[in-house]
């Protein structure tokens, strides 16, 4: 047995609710978050992901439920838990007239952070973030990327255990996307982070768990290793002009299950990275069972994402986190 | 306490940064110095004739108070544009996130905006106060007048303050911040016009009024239900703001 690691939750979201008049945006949303995470929050537009993160942030107070951060409670300490998170809003919280530097210098103040620490905390921050010589730079006159990584800077600058990131490469150019991803990891690393995006591959590429949001509650959520094993374990998809037995096609090796879907279709189910496809492509021409279609069936993030979003009445389902 | 300082220079530092409080300066010192030039004027006119007064009015009541009660009056108009600004333009820009993901408290905030205009309002007075003082170049004045007057004006200055922050965290508008606050400064500075005619009416709306409590200070006379007037009006105010910005936290 592998020891189980020590998870040291730094987040944690319970049963939140919030209604907005008769509306209701979060209905029992349950959150958990480590260090070294770097969960995703997928969602549709309005599936409420956005209200979530403020309630998270306390920029929004929650009809029902609590929020703890670093293990202060969000509404009886919240001087505390809010000195342990840093947020970029979907968007920015710029003061266009001021410099990076200027700006930079008021926010790690506002986070409380010592007079004499602060040239120190804003050089780091901005390191981070690409932004050595932009100091003396008009915040107003920065093109869209920058003015991003200066709300990251923003987000890191009092070194939170928790940063919470609200779709932050929307409007980035491909080059930036790329370094903004790559700092997200990085930030992964001794932060615990939430990226918010509706960006599927982001999610595949940066983060280490996913949980899928619609109609305020959580409908997926999944580790991304497991998931990465659930999409690659695959299907063949078949159709054949003259269709054997499904015994047959079962016995081809490497096939594990056969389900047919009628019109001389099937779906062969194979282990993960053994496909069969050569084997099943003899087999039929051996058989003499005219064979029209070979396509490998890959379920992708987005199509479970869209599964779940699009039904009628989402079943709630949890897997291994 | 430190947070505050932080709010309420980053307010000032902006508040300057924008042309608008330039020109507010400009503007109000130009339409000042024109009353007080017309004023000292006609002084000189007079001051013949009232040498030959006993216990004749002063300079410092012809020309000095008069300009410091008109001032008010220009500032009616003046800082509800100074004032607008500091929360419905960062909710309309977005950026009040940053305010409320930070450790820092709603009071903490509503009082770092109020100390960083008010830091403002205490340039304007003391651009005001440079012309009287600079009648101390050929003559005397009644210091003691002119101190109860800045003070009077300061006051004045806070309480307007105030009612703007309120007004201001109300809306995402700056410009409908301007207005509203304009509307209320307006009526409590007038509220005493009607009821003259009914004994306790008038009595009570008279308490109630900006111009009246002010019109004690520039005469000289400080008294502490004048100071306790402007005091609990601009903490009534302030408070309210506080209560506004919980409001919305709670209700979104």
């Amino acid at each position: 047995m592998i020891p189980v690691m020590e998870r040291e939750v730094l987040l944690r979201a319970e049963g939140l609710y919030r209604w907005y008049g008769e509306r209701c945006a979060v209905a029992g949303l349950d959150l958990e978050l480590a260090r070294g995470d770097v969960l995703g929050l997928l969602g549709p537009n309005g599936a409420g992901k956005t209200t979530t993160l403020h309630m998270l942030t306390g920029n929004l107070a929650p009809s029902a439920g609590r929020v703890t951060v670093a293990g202060h409670d969000l509404l009886d300490a919240p001087r505390a838990a809010k000195a342990a998170i840093g947020y970029l809003p979907e968007q920015p919280p710029l003061y266009r007239e001021l410099t990076v530097g200027e700006y930079l210098r008021y926010c790690a103040r506002l986070n409380g952070i010592a007079r004499a620490r602060v040239g120190e905390a804003v050089r780091r921050a901005m390191a981070r973030c690409g932004l050595e010589g932009m100091e003396r730079r008009l915040i107003g006159n920065l093109s869209k990327g920058y003015q991003q990584r200066v709300g990251i800077a923003q987000a890191i600058i009092h070194v939170p255990p928790v940063v919470i990131l609200d779709e932050p490469t929307v409007g980035l150019d491909p080059i930036q996307i790329r370094e903004i991803r790559e700092l997200v990891r990085e930030l992964g690393r001794d932060h615990a982070v939430i990226l918010s995006t509706h960006i599927l591959p982001e999610v595949q590429m940066v983060c280490s768990r996913v949980e899928i949001i619609h109609r305020g509650r959580i409908v997926w959520s999944a580790a991304m290793d497991a998931l990465e094993r659930e999409l690659a374990a695959g299907a063949l998809l078949v159709r054949l002009a003259r269709p054997p037995a499904p015994e047959a096609l079962a016995g081809i090796p490497g096939v594990e299950a056969v389900e047919p879907l009628g019109e001389g279709r099937f779906r062969l189910r194979h282990a993960a990275g053994a496909s069969p496809a050569e084997a099943v492509a003899e087999a039929a021409v051996r058989g003499g069972w005219g064979l029209l279609e070979l396509t490998p069936e890959r379920r992708s993030l987005e199509q479970v994402f869209v599964e779940l979003t699009t039904a009628e009445e989402p079943g709630a389902r949890r897997e291994a986190a | 306490m430190g947070v505050v300082w932080t709010i309420a220079a980053r307010e000032l530092r902006s508040l300057f940064l924008s042309p608008l409080a330039w020109t507010v300066l400009g503007v109000v010192q130009l339409i000042l110095a024109y009353l007080f030039l017309a004023q000292l004027d006609s002084y000189m006119q007079f001051a013949a004739q009232l040498a030959l007064l006993e216990n004749a009015p002063g300079v410092t009541d012809i020309v000095v108070s008069p300009v410091i009660g008109d001032a008010a009056v220009v500032l009616l108009l003046a800082s509800p544009l100074v004032t607008m600004r500091l929360l419905a333009e960062e909710r309309r820009a977005r950026t009040l996130p940053l305010l409320y993901t930070a450790p820092v408290s709603m009071t903490e905030i509503v009082a770092g905006k109020y100390l960083g205009v008010m830091g403002f309002m205490l340039v304007l007075v003391g651009l005001i106060a440079l012309m009287p003082l600079s009648l101390l170049a050929g003559g005397s004045l009644d210091l003691g007048k002119l101190a109860a007057g800045l003070l009077g004006l300061t006051l004045v200055l806070g309480a307007f303050a105030a009612a703007g922050l309120f007004m201001s965290s109300l809306t995402a508008q700056p410009v409908v911040a301007a207005v509203s606050t304009f509307g209320l400064l307006l009526l409590v500075w007038i509220i005493d016009w009607a009821g003259a005619s009914r004994e306790g009416l008038g009595d009570a709306l008279a308490r109630l009024s900006l111009l009246r409590h002010y019109e004690n200070l520039v005469k000289g006379i400080v008294s502490t239900a004048d100071l306790a007037y402007y005091l609990l009006f601009i903490l009534f105010f302030l408070g309210l703001a506080v209560r506004r910005l919980d409001a919305e936290r709670m209700g979104g």
